[in-house]
């Protein structure tokens, strides 16, 4: 029974097998004005990569002057913008843009059978909104840099010198193109579904970027208000945050987190989205409780509105709205830990293929479950009190930002490479790349949790001897983290330049998105497909569309 | 759950036994009727005004906080503005989105001179509502009712308000003793608020401004308005955030003049 | 029982517990400590274990994965009923460190990049150093004169944000005679041009980084004295030697250097008796002065009324409790010394 039935009529006359997205028009304006969603998320892609390039050059010098107490390498103001500037960059231009609107932009027509997103030319506006936005946020380095830390805290950010402005001012830009991605998205999958794709057919992957969408529409605006109100506040005196001109700094923390804590949930949805995909194609399994994962998708997209102020345990708030935050926190937990179950329920009497992006899955899982489980410290009001704004949070976040997004992120791009760029990369090197990373990352974030415990508070430039060790241990693993990155990086840069050509389906997977060729001609497929069974039914697929060509 | 009207049902029809040869230069490649296409532009119209709800949402959140915190100084700010200027605008934004709601009808009848007229009528609406608030931004300028820093110590109670001109105008110094403490924060909201409103009326003018032109090509028929329909959309919520920030703003304990109490 | 298989947190990952609080908190810390772990290693051993079994071979069935409702009700419903749990005994401590009894001693607690102050009740002041009687309830009332700052005693497991323009609390009762460390936990810059000393003498540097208080904690006859007694020149010392003692114990090494650097505050290499140019806007329009006693003693009451022309009015005043008239005798007795 195949997957994929196409009609009689040719769309737009595909006559060359050799036509692809990439060969289809050349030149540099036929990329700069493109409509196709493939070429959008390549230009998102690229941009994101060079994002994360500049925010982990400055992780690196961040730990660098960490490595011994005292001044190492520069002074405390310098040291403040550094660190401002890494999570501004890290946050903003790369995790939140980085698998929605580079991987999910590429991928997600394809696995619905439909020729290009909703609203093409809105997908080019959020393209150059998102650029824009990054212009205004860098500019502030040539003019003065920001030291307020990513979290803009007032009243020290309303009255620092500095470019305070053109950075917020950048981030309030790339919002709207968050906020457009995802009204593209959520409009694409209500309406371009193939046929014979219905709800219950939709890839977890797409379940994860409806969820994602959601929130990006419902909850950056909110940010953006923020945001123009700290602007206003800065060049127009107008007093809602600063007390010394009549407002509440504490009002401040709570329209901040009201967006930022679904914000993180934008950061771990789409993560958890490829992790699905992974974890289907190399077991060969349909995702044990299909309905149980994408409910709980939804579930962690609603719940993540009613959390926020569990960042402000300390803040001053009474202890009747701390109870409240710390239960609903806890509530949000439950979720994560469904999935977890059910990923590692899949792997049961499975047909388990460890290749290259299933390590970077396989990883996740790992640590997923400490980034999820330190969020319990947190979420218990007890332990918080002492835990906050320490670096056990610094530890926490990365767990879930890094270990788990940016894993899925890396395991994507070697999952999807095939697909956007029609060649392979080496797999060995793939996996070497794969273990340094691994052991780096884990040894630049794990010291951390005893650092954070032991009493060792954030954003500090300097520190008493006796967290010495642990910080010189996490900062050599950080040149590690370092080289396993690179080395990933020339490997992609490889197998650009002479990689071998990639097969139609090289992970033989039963993902619609490989029913296709590799690179895809520019309507995605060679006619309208029909989807008669789900993209995890391996029972129903035939010999043929799992095979590699 | 469609939306679609039975105009654009019957061309799902015609369209039925054709091959994709002659799409309508209005149909974009990747939809594959009509229905679908405009049902798709409505529902990420839709979507589009629930992230500008939120957007102002945090506005009458930081509005709902002051006010419960200094209930004097908004009854006393909102004493301030002038409620027939008020009144006026919100009668001449109402009227603009019947014009606009007319326009969309006229336009799903392919009457093209009708959809102009009502289309003009909106964009004059449109200025006439910013040409009462630029009048009454003005009278506020002149009596020194700006947002501006405040003196900190014995702190939050001392309010200095900044006129336009640098020098302070002998009323503007007794206006603004006379007036409670914190009334500086109801300004800051108002100007916040009614300003960004306004950003979002001058949007709206670039957008009738370009439907209007676009109706005057001839782009619109029977078959395909739903430019002027999303339009249309948009501008109705520009309306009724304003109708939600004149009583808010404007009607804090009104009491008419003359009477007593 | 419980405590056989909990190993004491000190030695591992938590400071020594320093309040009757802690004991508590380290309780619940080693809970989730050791579920968080046990999640762990079974997810991660299964996962490594099947991935080992399971391996793809040839002729390998594709087949569906099967339903287990029962079983994804159970994992649902045991961490609701765990979590609940956590809630609980973790909202419970946590109120222990929120209510104060109606005799806890009151501290006032006042930040400011980059220093702390205390205030006794007995109105007394002192930057950087607090003692406090061991076994007494102390309620912490805060609050921060510029930024937010947190008020952050790990020892005793407890923060709580120091906020401008509103007062917050936090309440403790140390039971460990000693010294504990503060912290400032809530970012607030660093100064804008090279690397000053702290405030706090063997802090780390860095504005923020460097926002070190010491508690010490004593007995209750020791406090008693510590109230009570004036403060005096130390046996052995002249006037400009203690000078040169309080001009690092009471901060202002923080921002007057004594070797000319220009801080936050004028260098005090060669000032006295100088006149200055002073700031005309905040000085209430005279433009000079002469550095000599009048003005040293004002400047350290008042600093407000004449501030030197290029800085900033943010010093802050020392009332006669933190500062007394033999104290501020000594500091200018140390300024003459510095040509």
């Amino acid at each position: 029974m195949a997957a994929i039935t196409t009609d009689s009529h040719g769309h737009a006359g595909q006559g060359d097998p050799n036509a692809n997205y990439l060969n289809n028009k050349k030149g540099v304006m036929s990329w700069l004005i493109t409509l196709d969603h493939k070429r959008i998320g390549v230009m998102y892609l690229v941009t994101v990569l060079a994002f994360f390039l500049f925010g982990g050059i400055m992780a690196l010098l961040v730990r660098a002057e960490l490595f011994s107490p005292g001044r190492t390498l520069m002074d405390p103001d310098t040291y403040n913008r550094i660190f401002t500037i890494h999570g501004v960059v890290m946050v903003f231009l790369f995790i939140i843009p980085a698998i929605p609107a580079a991987l999910g932009n590429f991928v997600l027509p394809i696995m619905l059978g439909a020729k290009d997103v909703a609203f093409p030319r809105l997908n080019l506006a959020s393209y150059y909104l998102f650029v824009a936005g990054a212009c205004f946020a860098l500019f502030s380095l040539i003019d003065g840099g920001v030291d307020t830390g990513w979290t803009f805290y007032t009243p020290y950010s309303t009255t620092t010198n500095g470019a305070v402005v053109w950075m917020v001012f950048g981030a309030f830009i790339a919002g709207f193109s968050s906020i457009l991605t995802g009204l593209n998205f959520i409009v694409t999958i209500h309406k371009l579904r193939a046929p014979g794709q219905t709800w219950s057919r939709l890839p977890l992957f797409l379940w994860a970027i409806y969820a994602t969408s959601i929130l990006q529409v419902l909850a950056t605006p909110v940010l953006a208000i923020t945001l123009l109100l700290l602007i206003l506040e800065r060049t127009m005196g107008i007093g809602i945050f600063d007390p010394h001109k009549g407002g509440d700094p504490v009002l401040f923390q709570h329209f901040f987190w009201f967006y930022s804590h679904p914000a993180v949930y934008i950061m771990i949805l789409p993560g958890m989205g490829i992790v699905n995909e992974l974890i289907a194609t190399f077991t060969h399994r349909k995702i044990m409780g299909y309905r149980a994962v994408f409910i709980s998708s939804l579930a962690l997209a609603l719940f993540s509105f009613l959390v926020w102020a569990h960042h402000m345990f300390t803040s001053g708030n009474s202890e009747y709205a701390n109870m409240v935050f710390s239960a609903l926190t806890f509530l949000v937990a439950i979720p994560s830990g469904v999935k977890v179950f059910n990923w590692t329920g899949t792997l049961w009497r499975a047909s388990i293929w460890t290749a290259s992006p299933m390590l970077y899955g396989l990883a996740f899982l790992f640590q997923f479950c400490i980034g999820g489980l330190t969020g319990l410290f947190l979420a218990t009001l007890a332990t918080d009190i002492h835990l906050h704004d320490t670096y056990f949070v610094v530890a926490h976040f990365h767990y879930v930002m890094v270990g788990s997004t940016v894993f899925a992120f890396i395991g994507g791009l070697h999952y999807w490479w095939p697909k956007i760029t029609g060649k392979l990369y080496d797999e060995a090197t793939a996996k070497r790349a794969f273990w340094v990373t691994f052991v780096g990352y884990n040894g630049v974030f794990l010291p951390q949790f005893v650092l954070g415990s032991r009493g060792m508070p954030r954003r500090y430039y300097d520190y008493l001897p006796q967290f010495e060790t642990l910080h010189r241990v996490s900062t050599v693993f950080s040149w590690v983290l370092a080289v396993g990155l690179f080395w990933m990086a020339f490997m992609f840069i490889q197998s650009l330049r002479n990689g071998k050509k990639a097969p139609r389906n090289p992970w033989n997977s039963a993902g619609f998105e490989w029913g296709s060729p590799n690179p895809p001609p520019l309507e995605n497929f060679p006619s309208q497909p029909t989807f008669n069974r789900g993209p995890y039914d391996y029972h129903l697929a035939t010999d043929a569309e799992i095979a590699e060509d | 759950m469609s939306t679609v009207t039975q105009a654009a049902r019957d061309e799902h029809d015609e369209h039925a036994e054709h091959g994709h040869g002659d799409h309508p230069k209005w149909l974009q490649h990747h939809w594959d009727t009509p229905a679908q296409q405009f049902d798709a532009a409505k529902l990420g119209m839709w979507t589009f005004l629930g992230q500008e709800l939120l957007f102002f949402s945090g506005l009458f959140v930081a509005y709902a906080i002051f006010r419960t915190w200094y209930g004097e100084a908004f009854a006393a700010g909102s004493h301030e503005l002038d409620r027939t200027m008020g009144a006026t605008n919100t009668c001449v934004l109402l009227f603009s989105s019947l014009t606009a709601a007319l326009a969309v009808r006229s336009s799903q009848l392919g009457k093209k001179n009708e959809t102009t007229t009502w289309i003009v009528l909106t964009i004059l609406c449109a200025f006439g509502f910013l040409a009462i608030k630029y009048m009454e931004y003005h009278v506020k300028f002149e009596h020194g009712l700006l947002p501006g820093n405040e003196n900190f110590g014995i702190a939050r109670d001392m309010l200095t308000f900044q006129p336009l001109t640098g020098q302070p105008a002998h009323h503007a110094k007794e206006l603004a003793a006379s007036l409670p403490p914190h009334t500086h924060d109801f300004f800051s909201l108002y100007f916040v608020m009614t300003g960004l409103h306004a950003i979002h009326v001058i949007v709206g003018i670039g957008i009738w401004v370009w439907i209007l032109r676009r109706n005057l090509r001839g782009d619109f028929s029977k078959r395909y308005f739903t430019p002027v329909d999303v339009s249309a959309l948009y501008w109705h919520l520009v309306d009724l955030i304003w109708i939600y920030l004149f009583p808010l703003l404007y009607l804090i304990d009104y009491v008419p003049h003359g009477h007593k109490g | 029982m419980i405590h056989f298989f909990i190993p004491q947190p000190a030695s591992f990952d938590l400071p020594p517990p320093i309040s009757s609080e802690a004991p508590q908190i380290d309780w619940i810390y080693n809970l989730i400590y050791y579920v968080s772990v046990f999640f762990t290693v079974v997810i991660t051993g299964l996962m490594l274990y099947w991935v080992h079994k399971y391996k793809r071979k040839k002729g390998d069935k594709r087949v569906e994965t099967p339903h287990y409702p029962r079983l994804e009700i159970v994992w649902t419903v045991i961490p609701i009923i765990f979590v609940a749990f956590l809630f609980h005994i973790g909202f419970k401590a946590y109120l222990g460190q929120t209510m104060a009894s109606q005799d806890a001693l009151e501290i006032r607690v006042r930040g400011q990049k980059w220093q702390w102050w205390f205030t006794y009740p007995n109105g007394r002041e002192a930057p950087n150093e607090l003692y406090l009687p061991v076994g007494k309830q102390v309620k912490f009332v805060i609050s921060a004169v510029d930024v937010l700052h947190s008020f952050y005693v790990p020892g005793a497991r407890t923060k709580k944000d120091a906020v401008p323009g509103m007062y917050t609390t936090m309440v403790m009762t140390p039971t460990s005679l000693g010294d504990t460390p503060v912290y400032c936990a809530e970012y607030c810059g660093a100064p804008r041009e090279g690397n000053p000393e702290p405030a706090y003498a063997g802090a780390p540097h860095g504005g923020h980084s460097a926002m070190m208080a010491m508690i010490h904690v004593v007995s209750q006859a020791e406090f008693d004295k510590r109230m009570t007694e004036g403060p005096s020149k130390p046996e052995g010392l002249t006037d400009a030697q203690w000078g040169a003692q309080l001009y690092k114990s009471n901060a202002c090494v923080t921002c007057h250097s004594t070797d000319g650097t220009k801080g936050t505050g004028p260098s005090w290499k060669g000032i006295f008796g100088k006149p200055v140019e002073l700031n005309a806007g905040l000085s209430g329009g005279t433009g000079s002065a002469t550095v000599d006693e009048s003005y040293v003693q004002e400047s350290i009451r008042v600093p407000a009324a004449k501030v030197v022309a290029g800085f900033a009015p943010v010093m802050p005043p020392y009332s006669e409790q933190a500062l007394s008239e033999k104290q501020i005798d000594a500091i200018i007795a140390y300024m003459k010394t510095l040509e």
